[in-house]
């Protein structure tokens, strides 16, 4: 996996880190985050997208190695939550394509959980 | 630029800060000449956003400036909108915004000792601090119901009291808090890892400090007293006791240890706010469509991570005519340019965590080497393994 921040208000980004840390503790799932795009299989996506970061996470995305997953955290990712008809919020859906919606504002660590792991069952894992 | 320098960026994606943001760092060989910061990825309008929604709606939209300090945006907020309509909240309410906005102090401060950990190599500590770090989330969901956004304080008073029965929790929970940091103090003391890594790295001279407007705990770190809690009391501040916590060593060890002081002085003022809290109301109800009298406010608070400003302006109407927030991060952002001179590469990431940046957004740094003009893009994690590996080879 790995997280890219574009543009939210960071609540997704802790509990995402939460999610890693000894209480979830996300790798019993077999899903681990990395540094770099290229070593990742799953995109994840938090925040509601400003202009400044959307070719960046395009460009990211491209980086990613075949095949790949984008899940989408939080509500300003799903729909722009707070922040929608913001001049400068393009949203992730016109971005890229998302295979997984992971709703809350910001969406508990259990929940983030349970996303990626319905998600790694649609795969077939 | 001399031939022998090298720019390498830094950002916008970046694992340890979590927020894009660009540093462009200036090298030569393994020091740094220059840096110069690059920030905005993470702009998303909500001032103007602010002027097209009405009181209340704004603020459910101040709290999502920020996720880690949410509390002190509310608080900050509704102080400026209370001040404009002259309105005074009850006194029970007073205390439980203060008690949230520790209690949020605490777990900023957890959350970043964790990150400066993780960006020193260690770990170790910041799985353990994570761990612990859970019991103030688990205190914040007790109260608010939600382990992030509070949606404590509200135009007139705050949303929800504190039963009796809570106030117990959170005392328990503050004891295992007190333990845990105490232990963590100790550690952080005598634990060489971060000695090495935290002793005389990104200094900021007292001076600087102050011709460089840094707020909050980069501030203190460098010796400066400042704390808007204290010089400028809002709430019930000035009737707590509660200590100023400077340390003179202007490093990475300083700013660590400030925080964890702070953690334990708010775990006393939490326990002081729960003693003397006194009865009765906890909100004076006003109409989701109030209008506010024309005025202007600037409303000071004193945020996790430092100085937050809320500047209102009311022309009499629904919505404020403009709405500007000066977060505390802004103050500190241009000091770490002056910390990153003269020092090592691989202290990058953990001076840059040193300030607790908070741009809700993701970076990255842009190296350029002095000497052959080359120029390379690393992600935080790349840096963060070069500088741990570095120092495993140079110490």
């Amino acid at each position: 996996m790995i997280h890219f921040s574009t543009g939210g208000c960071n609540g997704c980004d802790i509990e995402l880190v939460a999610a890693l840390t000894p209480r979830f503790d996300i790798e019993r799932f077999g899903a681990l985050l990395k540094g770099s795009p290229r070593h990742a299989d799953v995109l994840l996506v938090t925040g509601a997208v400003t202009r400044q970061v959307r070719d960046r996470l395009i460009r990211i995305y491209e980086q990613m190695p075949e095949p790949k997953f984008v899940v989408a955290i939080g509500s300003c990712a799903i729909s722009g939550g707070v922040f929608q008809g913001c001049y400068n919020v393009t949203g992730v859906d016109n971005a890229l394509p998302v295979d997984a919606y992971i709703p809350g504002c910001p969406p508990k660590p259990e929940a983030i959980i349970d996303g990626i792991v319905k998600l790694l069952k649609k795969l077939g894992y | 630029m001399k031939e022998t320098e090298f720019i390498i960026p830094v950002g916008p994606q970046h694992p340890a800060l979590k927020e894009p943001e660009k540093f462009l760092i200036k090298v030569d060989g393994e020091y740094v000449v220059d840096a110069d910061v690059r920030m905005g990825y993470n702009h998303r309008g909500i001032e103007k956003a602010m002027e097209s929604r009405t009181y209340l709606q704004g603020l459910y939209l101040v709290e999502r400036i920020c996720g880690i300090c949410s509390c002190a945006h509310t608080t900050c907020y509704t102080q400026c909108i209370e001040e404009a309509m002259g309105l005074e909240i009850p006194e029970r309410a007073k205390y439980i915004r203060v008690i949230t906005a520790e209690l949020e102090r605490i777990h900023s401060h957890l959350l970043w000792l964790g990150i400066a950990a993780h960006e020193v190599g260690f770990d170790t500590l910041f799985f353990y601090i994570w761990r612990d770090r859970e019991v103030v989330m688990d205190l914040l969901e007790l109260i608010s119901g939600n382990r992030v956004h509070y949606a404590m304080p509200t135009i007139g008073g705050v949303r929800r009291d504190i039963p009796p029965e809570k106030v117990n929790e959170i005392k328990k929970g503050c004891n295992v808090l007190e333990k845990r940091t105490k232990y963590y103090k100790e550690l952080i003391l005598n634990e060489k890892t971060i000695h090495n890594r935290g002793d005389g790295v990104g200094v900021l001279t007292p001076k600087e400090a102050v011709a460089l407007c840094t707020v909050g705990p980069v501030a203190r770190a460098s010796g400066i007293n400042t704390d808007v809690r204290a010089d400028d009391p809002y709430l019930v501040y000035d009737e707590i006791p509660f200590n100023v916590i400077t340390y003179d060593g202007c490093d990475v060890t300083s700013r660590i240890l400030v925080r964890v002081d702070e953690v334990l002085e708010s775990i006393n003022i939490v326990r002081y706010c729960l003693d003397h809290m006194p009865d009765g109301p906890i909100r004076k109800v006003v109409s989701p469509l109030m209008r506010v009298p024309e005025a202007e406010v600037v409303s000071l608070v004193e945020a996790p991570r430092g100085e937050l400003i809320h500047y209102t302006r009311s022309n009499g109407g629904m919505k404020p005519y403009r709405h500007k927030v000066r977060a505390p991060t802004l103050g500190n952002i241009l000091a770490v340019c002056e910390m990153l001179k003269g020092g090592y590469i691989a202290d990058v990431p953990i001076v840059i965590a040193g300030i607790d940046p908070c741009l809700c957004c993701a970076d990255r740094i842009a190296f350029v080497d002095v000497n052959t003009d080359k120029r390379w893009v690393w992600t935080d994690e790349q840096l963060r393994r070069y500088g741990v590996k570095w120092y495993q080879q140079n110490s």
